[in-house]
């Protein structure tokens, strides 16, 4: 095997080289370890580290941000108005707290031309708008919405889609806004001070007028336009951040106070927010930086473990470990590719070394979600794409070391960033760590199950990328000598036959898990069956191939299919909309399937063109072609 | 002489190339029955594409049912008999083959057990409400038509004519009843309404059928949707007619009668499965995350009762973790948007459960050991 690399190793040409490569980009990574302070002024940090109950998972502001700018946005950054760009922290701060400038904030995306023409207005260069421009067409949104309600969900055209998004988002936005305190020229704290002088007359003549004796009717009244406010907010706020020791229990301000009017008290965590709009709406930073202070200290004493959590969360956030990972594994395909052409030993090391240094980095992340989740890496489509691009990369490590010659470097590249990219879209929707239904919520099966099929997907995918690669390089270029196509081969029957192993064993796993929860082992549900196709698929590669049906480019062929099923089984059976795991349907993503679909089918079609067609193969001796036949591993 | 001709009939059977063509079929039946699962629902193309012989083509119009592909029992003992024929044929022991051995002997079990799966397991609901006890399951697909004889002060004489035979038959007798039961007009799916002046006057004579007006409706496969079966039966003794019954599914009630001075109820029903003890829901609790739609946790908190066996103990279903009881499982099946203290538990009754348990351990030792074998091998080649 040693043989198909392309250098000796005995003595390595410039062995500083990948030394160098490493360095560089450890050094950006660190660079990025730090979080850029606030300075002077409202410690935006800060406050993105306050912690809240939202969609049943406490996070930090930072997260709710960022969160809700994706969906109302469709991307985490934003500017303000005179153009600077915000912080998601610092924009949700002005929601929660100063909303009056927020609604100035260009936050709603708006794409479709017909939805504009509802307001008489033209699609120029900016799809941005800001609350303010929405506010005289707010019932018009609602109007066209509630026609579109009627009208089955894949029936609707883009533009009674859009329509509906956006009343969803200016409704989102409204719960943001409604959250803490809301619009007003009161700020909360003197709003506090007066329900508080209002509670104990107000309870007092309550009582009263229960008993049926003389009350005073004005201090009732106002108690219950306190109650029917606070009512409001209850069920409107979106944030929830007044902290209970059962984190299913966090208030949001209006039930908080709602229970003020029990026993007269005003929750720490309220008094805090109401000091915090005050303060920053007198533009005064050291009096806003002291109380979030204080208030953290508060917080932390009383949960410190939360913390630590909800702290290491905007730390990731700000790392953003994954995006880091996909400019990395951009620069290891370029090493990689460029091997070929020149320096194959310095670049191609280099690229190995940089792929393990970008593995690590997206080990981090996934780690990290893991421990921030307290789940098996795999809960969502989302953490499966992160976790195929992994596994891929993992398994291209392995390759790289034995076969030396780059391949491994750029499929983990390619796969790496595909998968990463993938995830990053899948990541519209919202919150990543989203809450796990009940049926999916048991860590053994997660850990098990979904961990081995995942895996399969990984492994058949990248059989199927090396195929491409075989193809690719074989029929455009001359650069396919036999040493390589011969290593490819053995690559891709490793791979399927270590596909085939984890496909199997995670399918049994999911019917004894379906078999333990249900009460039977196979049921043909959809993803079931995917996972099954994805079995068969394998099976008969390795049958085909065992029976010299197929040899080296037969295989190839085949692997390439493999992208297919797994394609199909990964997201297609989603979009079938039945089932148990009929999680997560996206239309666009619709598209692209289809797209990636066709694709293969191309490179198939092109892989069985004659060989007198391949670049790599036309000038050989007609006897060379096919590798030898293998008998059953 | 016997083995010549057992071996005639064994070497075709022997082929890598069947075996391939197997799978490739068996692929292509997964991928069209995942994709008529939109339409037709998981069980009805679970019958229609993996538990049949054959899928049949019927051109517009005509009657004929065409095979044009074979159904996953076909594809499933083709394969069998394919591996058994082989194994058969080939045996030779090698430590080297003990994977694929373990394997391919797995999957022949597999295959076994997925058809007595698929000819034996029968599954069924029960929907309790807190405080209400059963002794039956329910089907969710079949249906009966029930006729008790209520006469006796202690005990109940029921009689129950499943819906395939109505569908089939239109004349149906039974020792234990002493009149036919005539079916005159059977609805796989009906629609009832309550009768106004303007409506034409009801076939039925009886009962509360003589007050609602009966159409058909088109037959429904979509998972949250349920056929409701009606039919207009004639109750006929002695060549004499003792009225005409309209009986449904959607008819929550039975309808009382007399006939020969003994009492009777006549009820069309989903189909019971009775066991000889008692589940009782106590407590239904159906949790969601805090501000949230996301169901957090089912779970049901059960009493059962089985004098037989002297049980009587509390049991809670969750999810994940059904109750398994003489060769039944019961796991957390739904709700009801409607009724929060309704617990609906879904029941398997499936005598082969423990087959793929076997075979699918066979088969993943095969694999580890056959991948083991050559991981090992191709680091030792490289490693000298």
């Amino acid at each position: 095997m040693k043989s198909t690399a392309p250098e000796s190793s005995a003595s390595p040409k410039r062995p500083w080289f990948p030394a160098i490569v490493v360095a560089i980009f450890a050094v950006w990574l660190l660079a990025g370890l730090r979080v850029p302070p606030s300075g002077e002024s409202f410690d935006v940090n800060a406050f993105g580290k306050l912690p809240a109950l939202v969609g049943g998972r406490v996070k930090p502001m930072d997260t709710v941000a960022r969160n809700s700018l994706l969906i109302i946005r469709g991307r985490q950054s934003i500017g303000d108005t005179a153009g600077r760009t915000l912080e998601p922290g610092e924009w949700l701060m002005d929601v929660l707290l100063k909303p009056g400038r927020a609604d100035q904030y260009k936050t709603f995306v708006i794409n479709n031309p017909d939805v504009l023409g509802l307001f008489g207005w033209k699609q120029e260069h900016d799809k941005y708008f800001s609350f303010a421009q929405l506010q005289p067409h707010l019932e018009t949104i609602q109007k066209q919405a509630e026609q579109v309600e009627g009208v089955d969900e894949k029936l609707r055209n883009p533009f009674q889609k859009e329509v509906v998004k956006l009343r969803d988002h200016v409704l989102l936005y409204n719960r943001l806004k409604s959250s803490i305190h809301g619009v007003g020229s009161v700020t909360l704290a003197e709003e506090l001070d007066t329900y508080k002088s209002v509670i104990e007359p107000g309870i007092a003549a309550a009582q009263a007028s229960q008993a049926g004796k003389p009350f005073d009717e004005k201090a009732l009244a106002l108690l219950g336009d306190f109650f029917k406010r606070y009512d409001f907010v209850a069920h409107i706020a979106y944030i929830s951040p007044v902290p209970r020791a059962d984190w299913q229990q966090w208030k949001n301000i209006g039930q908080s106070l709602l229970e003020t009017m029990k026993d007269g008290k005003i929750d720490p965590s309220v008094t805090a927010y109401s000091e915090m709009e005050s303060a920053y709406r007198a533009g005064d930073a050291q009096a806003f930086n002291a109380t979030l202070t204080g208030y953290r200290k508060l917080l932390g004493g009383a949960f410190p473990a939360l913390m630590k959590k909800i702290d290491f969360e905007f730390f990731f956030n700000h790392f953003e470990p994954f995006y880091k990972a996909i400019v990395l594994y951009v620069c290891v395909f370029l090493l990689a590719l460029i091997s070929w052409l020149k320096w194959p030993e310095s670049l191609g090391r280099a690229a190995l070394w940089l792929l393990i240094l970008t593995f690590v980095v997206h080990t981090f992340g996934l780690v990290a979600r893991m421990w921030m989740q307290g789940r098996p890496p795999v809960t969502n489509l989302y953490s499966s794409a992160i976790f195929v691009g992994w596994g891929a990369c993992l398994l291209c490590i392995v390759l790289e070391k034995i076969h030396r010659n780059g391949i491994g470097s750029l499929t983990a590249a390619t796969m790496g960033f595909l998968t990463l990219i993938i995830a990053h879209n899948l990541a519209g929707d919202g919150d990543t760590m989203e809450m796990l239904r009940a049926v999916l919520d048991t860590n053994i099966w997660l850990a098990t199950h979904v961990v081995c099929v995942t895996i399969g997907y990984s492994a058949t995918f990248l059989a199927g990328f090396l195929a491409l690669l075989y193809i690719v390089r074989g029929l455009f270029t001359a650069s396919l000598d036999t040493a390589t196509a011969k290593s490819l081969g053995k690559m891709v029957y490793g791979i399927v036959c270590f596909a085939m192993l984890f496909s199997f064993v995670g399918t049994i796993l999911g019917g004894i898990w379906a078999d333990q929860s249900w009460g039977r082992f196979w049921g043909f549900d959809p993803k079931e069956n995917g996972a099954l196709l994805i079995v068969l698929w394998n099976a008969m590669i390795l049958h085909a191939r065992w029976g010299g049906f197929i040899r080296e480019r037969g295989l190839m062929n085949m692997a390439v299919f493999g992208n297919i099923v797994t394609s199909f089984s990964w997201f297609g059976v989603n979009m079938l909309g039945i089932g148990l795991h009929s999680y997560g349907f996206m239309e666009s993503a619709m598209w692209w399937l289809g797209a990636f679909m066709a694709s293969q089918i191309a490179f198939i079609a092109l892989g069985m063109l004659p060989l007198r067609m391949w670049r790599s193969f036309s000038k050989k001796s007609p006897s060379r072609r096919d590798g030898e036949v293998l008998t059953p591993i | 002489m016997l083995h010549h001709g057992l071996n005639r009939f064994i070497k075709p059977l022997v082929s890598l190339r069947l075996a391939i063509v197997c799978l490739a079929l068996a692929m292509i039946l997964v991928f069209v029955g995942t994709l008529g699962q939109v339409d037709l629902g998981t069980y009805d193309a679970q019958k229609k594409y993996f538990q049949s012989w054959f899928l049949y083509w019927t051109p517009g119009g005509s009657g004929f049912h065409i095979p044009v592909f074979p159904g996953g029992f076909l594809i499933g003992t083709v394969l069998l008999a394919n591996l058994i024929a082989t194994h058969l044929e080939r045996f030779k022991f090698a430590w080297k083959k003990s994977g694929i051995l373990l394997t391919h002997f797995g999957l022949i079990l597999l295959l076994l057990g997925g058809l007595f799966t698929a000819l034996f397991a029968k599954e069924s609901h029960m929907r309790l409400e807190e405080g209400i006890g059963r002794n039956y399951s329910e089907s969710s697909t079949d249906y009966e038509l029930a006729i008790v004889d209520v006469s006796a002060p202690d005990h109940d004489a029921v009689i129950a004519i499943p819906g395939s035979i109505l569908e089939k038959k239109s004349h149906v007798e039974s020792q234990g009843l002493p009149f036919a039961v005539q079916v005159v007009k059977l609805f796989p799916n009906a629609r009832l309404a309550k009768r106004d002046d303007k409506t034409p006057p009801s076939p039925a004579t009886q009962g509360v059928g003589t007050r609602i007006a009966v159409s058909e409706a088109p037959e429904t496969h979509k998972m949250d949707e349920r056929n409701l079966p009606a039919a207009l039966v004639e109750l006929t003794a002695a060549g004499k007619s003792l009225g005409t019954w309209l009986v449904s599914v959607a008819l929550g009630a039975e309808q009382k009668f007399s006939a020969g001075g003994r009492d009777y109820t006549i009820q069309l029903r989903d189909t019971r499965y009775y066991k000889p003890y008692r589940v009782e829901l106590q407590k239904f609790t159906h949790e969601k995350y805090a501000g949230t739609d996301v169901p957090k946790n089912f779970a049901s908190n059960i009493r059962l009762t089985d004098r037989e066996r002297g049980e009587n103990r509390d049991v809670l279903i969750y999810m994940n973790n059904p109750l398994r009881y003489r060769g039944e499982t019961y796991y957390q099946g739904g709700f009801d948007p409607n009724n929060p203290r309704v617990s609906i538990l879904q029941v398997v009754r499936n005598p082969s459960w423990l087959m793929p348990y076997v075979s699918c351990s066979l088969m993943g030792l095969g694999l580890i050991v056959q991948f083991l074998m050559h991981l090992f091998s191709f680091s030792k080649r490289r490693l000298a």
